[in-house]
């Protein structure tokens, strides 16, 4: 019953901001919103170079196009911290002017969500204009002899190795995810980014690996044409009541929920599984949300939203987006705040029980 | 395999491309002479405007970008003292001395054809491995890594100095400095103090600048006229090319350590650099010029880390697996215009032609910009005639601007600041400051492959094949090193083994002090910071808790050494030996603590009023109370440097550091104050 419970709540969630947004915001009336001249902020916690950073970068110049007087839209890194500075600074400073925007990452959303005391920003308040999606594909050796998900029990006594970034890092979801599976899974920490895990699979180190969806297709498909890595499953989307579907990248590979039913033949549940949703949804189906700052008035935000609407909705963004946005459906408009709410939120529980785990097994202290 | 050739060819010889590698080259060379504006500022720079250009044309820039850096930050490395990037630290220890002897001109020469050679030398071997570089990278493993890090911190022994435990125990201060931060294993805080700050560690920018840049600027304050001595440039424009082609089997072997170093991703450009540098002391015959301008400290590390930014592209393309900062911003940036590196960049049907394009572009660009910073040089050098106290104001501004590109914090600044300290006593107490870098620099790596390691091998790793090979050349360059320690006529000095070289001593003139005490106390400071450090470290999970504590065991030892020779010579119990030396023991050239006093109240300033007040403020005074300037004079200065700052942050747009006006007017301020 408890996966209902999950869904239930977020359609009370949609429906309350839904309601919220009828009541309160007309629809249109962005006449007053003027960037003539002005210079919009978009503030990265992250430093140049980054996953976030291209993100951003890339949009930009269709934000620019599309927001009213068509400001000029710059990229404002603020990073150290891992990412937590630039994020505090930017809800001390920003201004709810419409000139300030800030995109931020799972790497952002964890500490939020596993309640860090250094952190001082608040989604909640924080109000969002886009969400961007991102997915991945969990794959073996083909030495397991592994060949579906089904098959997953044979090596479930087998120790595996992982090469993670770090415990409370992006990579807590594939911890989470392993944990669920009842995998007995080694994370070796220390890797400087999932391109470091690839290579330790390479060479035989890592036996169990993950790598987002446009990494995936250029470094391991020709792995797995080759013969030595076997697809499992990819972690999915969300879709727009809330529920974990399959990823649009890969349409013929089982999402993580019904990879845990091959295996068990029963649907995932209890808190460990709502530890497990919390982290992925903010992980990876609501991974960067772009926000406004709080008490920033309604006409600004529907401007923005409408924007990024216009913006997705570009076909010469939609013929650009390549590998930095993938197939995933950007979230825009009002369909949004119930991902960013997934995104975002975590059961008091859930929360207490990835604190003790992370604690007990791996002595982190939060 | 032919067509691919030509393709790439064909490619590489359009105006098209070449016009766009071109301005590659000319933002290159300005960023690169701009000092401590490294390759990321350059790529950063060039970021907005690689989205929606053609991917030829936006590859073309960046590469050229990518391989002027390495040669034209020499200027400032080599003129100022100040590195011009992480990976060209070394160039320092002997071009400056150089530049101070009034050898600039050969210096220079020197430093950029030995570029020229080791990023031409770096193309062709990458040409020959890319083919093979895929299995060569796979056989790297967090095993071999670790050994190699080893060697790397091998070199400690050759770069030590007069004292063997002076320059142990710098390393370990350098490895327990490279410890602040976020734990690799189990991501525990060491040493953070709660900050957030320091959570992600400090930035070997910061660590350059404070321990090189700053202490060799506060010192040249208190006498020199001009940074070169004599007031002029010296002759030696042919000299300097001369002397590279001298020392041309120098120059390769440096440019196949740099080309190596590069390939293996996750060791980067200051480990390349520092290894050459090792290498190039340890190879040499007569060693008592290091560190007081040898023409072969230059050459080495130059043509190692033009080489090295070659190597650096293959783990990038062929992997997506960044080798150095710029190389991360050059992924993203062929992300952004729709190109995925991977397996395919060396596949003959698929994208080698690219990858040789891109090799190619880089020799093509490297020979480009080494005839152009020739050419730019005469001009260049005369800054080191300017009188000093009218440049320094601008190198002090240069560097702290510098520091705070890391997290452009103001934190970043005070980081400086309490480094540059450090970096001020290392030298006047004669700690090798290059034995400390290379601490720092092989601390993460160290702790990290040593962890995974074991983990994935368990400790029979270091029985690995390429590991063993790996440790039987560190021991054997450890028994070179040991072998030319033994100097028989200071066999019997107390204090440890002692060489002919010595890195920290500027003059013939002997450093020991008659009063010890103040070497002491810092010795003591030190032993303290060592015991903090394994009190720290032992606070955290097992995994997390032992690099900290050896680090500061073998610190807390060695420093308690040095330690016992000098109060036995301070308390006139005996003689102390070599690990006796303070550069400032009876100096007649004036307070050293004036000028720093000056820098901290710089930083104070930008703590209350924001850097742009502060920085007019500071430019001022100083101009008008240590040089003596008429108010024009001073008026001018400040209007360029001020003029400086604001086209730079307007061209990178950032915010520049605030102060307490800041934190509490934000609202009522506009930019640039705030």
């Amino acid at each position: 019953m408890t996966e209902f419970t999950r869904r239930q709540l977020l359609a009370a969630g949609s429906a309350a901001a839904a309601l919220g947004l009828a009541g309160v915001r007309p629809a249109f009336s962005q006449a007053s919103v003027d960037f003539a001249g002005k210079t919009v902020e978009w503030w990265m916690p992250f430093s140049e170079g980054g996953g976030s950073d291209v993100w951003a970068r890339f949009f930009a110049p269709y934000l620019s196009k599309y927001l009213p007087g068509n400001p000029n839209v710059v990229v404002r890194n603020v990073p150290g911290g891992g990412s937590i500075t630039g994020s505090n600074e930017f809800v001390a400073r920003a201004r709810p002017d419409g000139l300030a925007i800030l995109g931020t990452s799972g790497s952002t959303q964890f500490p939020f969500l596993l309640g860090d005391p250094r952190v001082r920003y608040d989604y909640a308040k924080l109000i969002p204009v886009l969400v961007s999606p991102t997915g991945g594909v969990c794959y073996l050796p083909a030495k397991f002899e592994v060949k579906s998900p089904a098959e997953l029990g044979k090596i479930k006594d087998q120790d595996l190795v992982y090469g993670s970034q770090g415990a409370t890092s992006l990579d807590l979801v594939p911890m989470l995810a392993f944990r669920l599976l009842g995998l007995k899974v080694r994370h070796v920490f220390g890797m400087q980014g999932r391109g470091d895990g690839r290579l330790a699979f390479e060479r035989g180190e890592a036996t169990i690996d993950y790598q987002t969806s446009s990494a995936y297709l250029t470094n391991v498909t020709p792995l797995v044409e080759a013969g030595t890595a076997v697809p499992m499953f990819s972690w999915g989307i969300l879709d727009a009541q809330g529920n974990v579907a399959r990823d649009p990248t890969f349409p013929d590979l089982p999402h993580f929920v019904e990879a845990y039913e091959m295996m068990h033949g029963k649907k995932p549940s209890g808190v460990e599984y709502d530890a497990y949703l919390a982290f992925f949804g903010s992980g990876f189906a609501a991974q960067k949300p772009c926000m406004l700052p709080e008490g920033t008035s309604d006409d600004i935000v529907a401007t923005y939203r409408k924007a990024f609407a216009d913006a997705v909705a570009d076909p010469e963004l939609q013929k650009a987006k390549g590998d930095v946005l993938g197939d995933y459906t950007q979230a825009v408009g009002n369909d949004i705040e119930q991902l960013y709410k997934v995104a975002t939120t975590i059961k008091p529980e859930a929360r207490d029980w990835v604190r003790n785990f992370l604690d007990t097994e791996y002595q982190v202290k939060l | 395999m032919i067509d691919v050739f030509v393709t790439s060819l064909q490619n590489l010889l359009t105006l098209h491309h070449l016009s766009y590698m071109m301005i590659g080259v000319a933002i290159g060379l300005v960023v690169g002479i701009l000092p401590a504006l490294g390759g990321i500022a350059g790529m950063s720079l060039l970021l907005p405007f690689v989205y929606g250009m053609e991917p030829t044309a936006a590859i073309a820039m960046m590469v050229g970008l990518l391989a002027v850096i390495p040669t034209s930050d020499t200027f400032s490395c080599i003129l100022m003292g100040i590195p011009g990037s992480s990976a060209s630290q070394a160039t320092v220890l002997d071009g400056f001395p150089l530049a101070r002897k009034g050898e600039a001109a050969r210096a220079l020469s020197a430093s950029f054809s030995a570029s020229m050679i080791g990023g031409l030398f770096g193309a062709l071997c990458l040409t020959a491995i890319v083919i093979v570089a895929r299995p060569l990278i796979l056989s790297f493993t967090s095993a071999e890594l670790f050994m190699l890090a080893i060697f790397g911190l091998s070199m400690v022994g050759v770069l030590s100095g007069s004292s063997l435990a002076k320059g142990v125990a710098a390393c370990a201060l350098g490895l327990a400095f490279g410890a602040i931060g976020t734990a690799p294993a189990n991501g525990g805080e060491r040493m953070t103090f709660d900050s957030l700050y320091l959570m992600s560690g400090l930035e070997i920018t910061i660590i350059g600048l404070g321990i090189f840049a700053l202490p060799e600027v506060l010192d040249l304050l208190r006498g020199q006229a001009s940074i070169s001595s004599t007031g002029k440039l010296g002759r030696g424009w042919l000299a300097g090319v001369r002397d590279t082609w001298r020392e041309k089997w120098l120059t390769l072997r440096c440019a196949t350590i740099g080309a190596c170093v590069g390939l293996m991703p996750g060791l980067g450009g200051s480990v390349s650099d520092w290894i050459s540098y090792g290498h190039t002391v340890q190879s040499a015959k007569d060693k008592s010029q290091f560190g007081k301008g040898d023409i072969r400290g230059v050459i080495g590390p130059e043509a190692a880390n033009n080489s090295c930014a070659g190597g650096n592209l293959i783990p990038t393309l062929l992997f997506g697996i960044p080798g150095s900062g710029s190389m991360a911003i050059f992924l993203a940036a062929m992300i952004l215009i729709g190109l995925q590196p991977g397996p395919g960049m060396a596949d003959p049907k698929r994208d080698l032609d690219l990858t040789y394009t891109v090799v190619w572009t880089l020799a093509l660009a490297n020979v480009v910009g080494t005839a152009a910073c020739i050419a730019l040089s005469p001009s260049i050098a005369r800054l080191t005639t300017i009188r000093f106290v009218l440049f320094a104001p601008f190198m002090i501004l240069i560097i702290v601007f510098g520091a705070f590109q890391s997290t452009r914090s103001f934190e970043d600044i005070l980081a400086l600041l309490v480094i540059a300290l450090t970096g001020i006593f290392l030298k006047r107490f004669g700690w090798p400051r290059p034995a400390f870098l290379i601490g720092f620099v092989l601390a993460g790596q160290v702790e990290t492959y040593f962890y995974q390691a074991v983990q994935f091998y368990g400790y029979g790793f270091p029985l690995r094949p390429i590991a063993v090979t790996i440790a039987l050349v560190t021991i054997a360059s450890l028994w070179f090193t040991s072998r030319s320690r033994q100097a028989p006529k200071e066999a019997t000095v107390p204090g440890g083994i002692t060489t002919d070289i010595d890195f920290e001593r500027e003059e013939d003139e002997t450093a020991a002090a008659k009063n010890l005490w103040p070497q002491a106390i810092f010795t003591i400071v030190t032993v303290g910071f060592f015991i903090f450090t394994i009190a720290e470290g032992a606070q955290n999970s097992f995994l997390d808790a032992v690099f900290p504590v050896s680090v500061g065991a073998v610190g807390l030892l060695t420093a308690a050494f040095v330690l016992f020779w000098q109060v036995r010579g301070a308390t006139g119990r005996g003689p102390a030996g070599n690990v006796n030396f303070d550069l400032d023991d009876g100096a007649s050239s004036g307070s050293l603590w004036r000028f720093v006093g000056w820098l901290v109240g710089f930083v104070i300033a930008i703590g209350l009023l924001g850097f742009t007040l502060a920085l007019i403020g500071f430019f001022l005074t100083f101009l008008k109370v240590v040089a003596k300037s008429s108010w024009l004079q001073a008026a001018v200065l400040t209007a360029a440097a001020v003029g400086l700052v604001l086209v730079l942050t307007s061209i990178l747009n950032m915010n520049l550091p605030g102060g307490l006006l800041q934190h509490y007017f934000y609202d009522q301020l506009v930019w640039p104050l705030r």
